[in-house]
């Protein structure tokens, strides 16, 4: 009956929007005029500031635990955002900053050198991951990259530590072997999440820059020596 | 391979709700296929004798011709730069070993490039050896220095600025000059072999692959390994080089011919020797080498 209801009136869909009677409707349409107190608490308008910077940084935090346990989960991915990524590169930088001779031009990288080699490293390999046919968004994967920096950040922390107490072949052999493993840690955890985005006959391409710039980073980490 | 990763695909697309990735990636998996049959079937065919040279080269012209027309986008979108990346991890390995062991009589370009030149392998190569070269170099003034009374061991970081500077122009602006060369030379006289820029340019960057080795074993503190691996990196270099563009200037007249390939291997030789003396530098040549930019800092500070 209804097929020939509508044989009739060719064109009844563009101008009726009332539903027949044999399709069964369900679920609530109606405009939720209640919840609106509800809304208006969880407004981010109008909550202290200290909320809105505490729920960001536990966004960070949390980002962090990913780097640390990289399970192969989404997470990291869906919600990027740049501030972790900028405050691992400030740190390091700072960190690398005071090196041996800072004064001639022998010296080790200077601070601009650092965020350089961070920033334009991570935009290369993700432009690189995005020409071989990738399926990951532009700023993912520069999130991931520059989460994935934690381990030699730690690692450079660490290797001050170690300089300030002991000194000589001791000293070297624990930097390396801090260095070695953060390094190892890096392209762990940022292959778990890049690998996924590109086509299995690809993968190697793609790993082979990250890893790459891992090694840098953590070449110049290994490599700092404070001034006397 | 296409139907495997096609649920995938569209898993991606319903999670991200990214029109344009599914997009570009169905079209990437199409190009894929298309160009990875000829080169298989090109490769098992082996180089073929020098008399058949000329017919499958003409045919491959025409095809390339008529591909490129088919799937050609404007320079300034993404997806022109993004068929220089339509290559496979098989097809990188293919190109580097085929630049690290030149085999007489195989033309790089034609065996391993026609249709499919590639700028992955030559940035990254480039980059690479900008990294090993500046790494083993400083490795090695240490391995030269230490236990002398008064050495601090320092980074050295501008090593790898003054690497990238001289390699990735050597990378660059050595192709564009040749290719602009023979342009010329072919509007003089006809040859039947011409070059695109691209495939220039990436031939030049798969013949640096033989130096990366070469700048790890230049690490061996004795200046006769060092010495003989550069050597044993110019001639396969060189040579790769020579045997590639031997067919483009053959029809030449016979000076142009020894200037092309004098200028070629000059070149590959000045970067060469250049890396060795200026990174692996004997201890007594090191401050000298190192002076002058030093002086001309000191005058541009004293004249400001």
């Amino acid at each position: 009956m209804a097929a020939a209801e509508e044989a009739s009136r060719p064109f009844a869909g563009l101008s009726d929007v009332s539903i027949s009677d044999d399709i069964p409707v369900e679920g609530d349409i109606s405009v939720p005029v209640g919840a609106s107190r509800r809304d208006d608490e969880l407004s981010t308008l109008d909550e202290p500031v200290k909320e809105t910077i505490l729920r960001d940084l536990r966004a960070v935090g949390n980002k962090f635990v990913h780097v640390l346990y990289p399970k192969r989960s989404s997470a990291l991915l869906r919600d990027w955002d740049l501030w972790g990524p900028l405050l691992l590169c400030v740190t390091l930088a700072l960190l690398l900053q005071g090196g041996a001779a800072d004064s001639d031009d022998q010296g080790g990288p200077q601070f601009a050198e650092v965020f350089v080699i961070i920033w334009f490293g991570s935009i290369i390999i993700t432009l690189n991951s995005k020409l071989l046919g990738g399926t990951i968004s532009f700023f993912q994967s520069l999130c991931v990259l520059g989460y994935c920096i934690m381990p030699l950040t730690v690692a450079m922390a660490v290797c001050r530590i170690v300089l300030l107490s002991v000194s000589g072949t001791v000293s070297f052999a624990v930097r390396l072997a801090v260095v070695t493993a953060s390094f190892g840690w890096s392209t762990f955890a940022s292959t778990a999440f890049l690998a996924d985005s590109q086509p299995p006959n690809r993968k190697a391409l793609v790993v082979y820059p990250v890893f790459l710039f891992y090694f840098v980073i953590g070449w110049m980490v290994l490599t700092f020596s404070p001034s006397q | 391979m296409a139907a495997t990763n096609d649920p995938f695909q569209f898993q991606e697309f319903d999670e991200a709700g990214n029109l344009l990735e599914a997009n570009r990636d169905a079209t990437t998996i199409s190009m894929e296929d298309d160009d990875t049959e000829p080169q298989k079937q090109r490769s098992a065919a082996g180089f073929p004798p020098d008399a058949d040279n000329e017919d499958p080269l003409d045919t491959d012209d025409t095809t390339e011709l008529l591909s490129g027309q088919k799937k050609s986008a404007p320079f300034w979108t993404f997806e022109y730069y993004q068929k220089f990346f339509d290559i496979e991890t098989h097809h990188v390995k293919e190109r580097i070993f085929g630049s690290v062991l030149p085999w007489p009589g195989r033309n790089f370009i034609h065996v391993y490039l026609r249709r499919n030149p590639d700028l992955y392998g030559p940035f990254w190569i480039c980059t690479t050896f900008v990294f090993a070269v500046a790494i083993s170099g400083n490795i090695s003034s240490f391995l030269v220095h230490s236990g002398k009374p008064g050495y601090k061991y320092t980074p050295e970081f501008q090593k790898v600025t003054i690497a990238a500077t001289a390699i990735f122009s050597y990378a660059w602006f050595v192709p564009l000059g040749l290719w602009s060369l023979l342009l010329w030379r072919n509007n003089k006289v006809m040859s039947l072999v011409t070059y695109s820029f691209i495939e220039i340019v990436c031939v030049y960057g798969y013949s640096l692959s033989i130096y990366i080795p070469a700048v790890v074993l230049s690490i061996i503190p004795f200046d006769w390994v060092r010495w003989c691996s550069i050597v044993v990196a110019l001639c396969l270099s060189g040579s790769v080089l020579m045997m590639t563009f031997w067919p483009a200037v053959r029809e030449d007249h016979p000076k142009m011919i020894i200037a092309i390939m004098a200028g070629i291997v000059m070149l590959n030789a000045l970067l060469a020797i250049g890396c060795k003396i200026y990174f692996f530098g004997k201890p007594i040549q090191a401050p000298a080498i190192d002076s002058p930019p030093a002086n001309e800092s000191i005058k541009a500070a004293s004249s400001t």
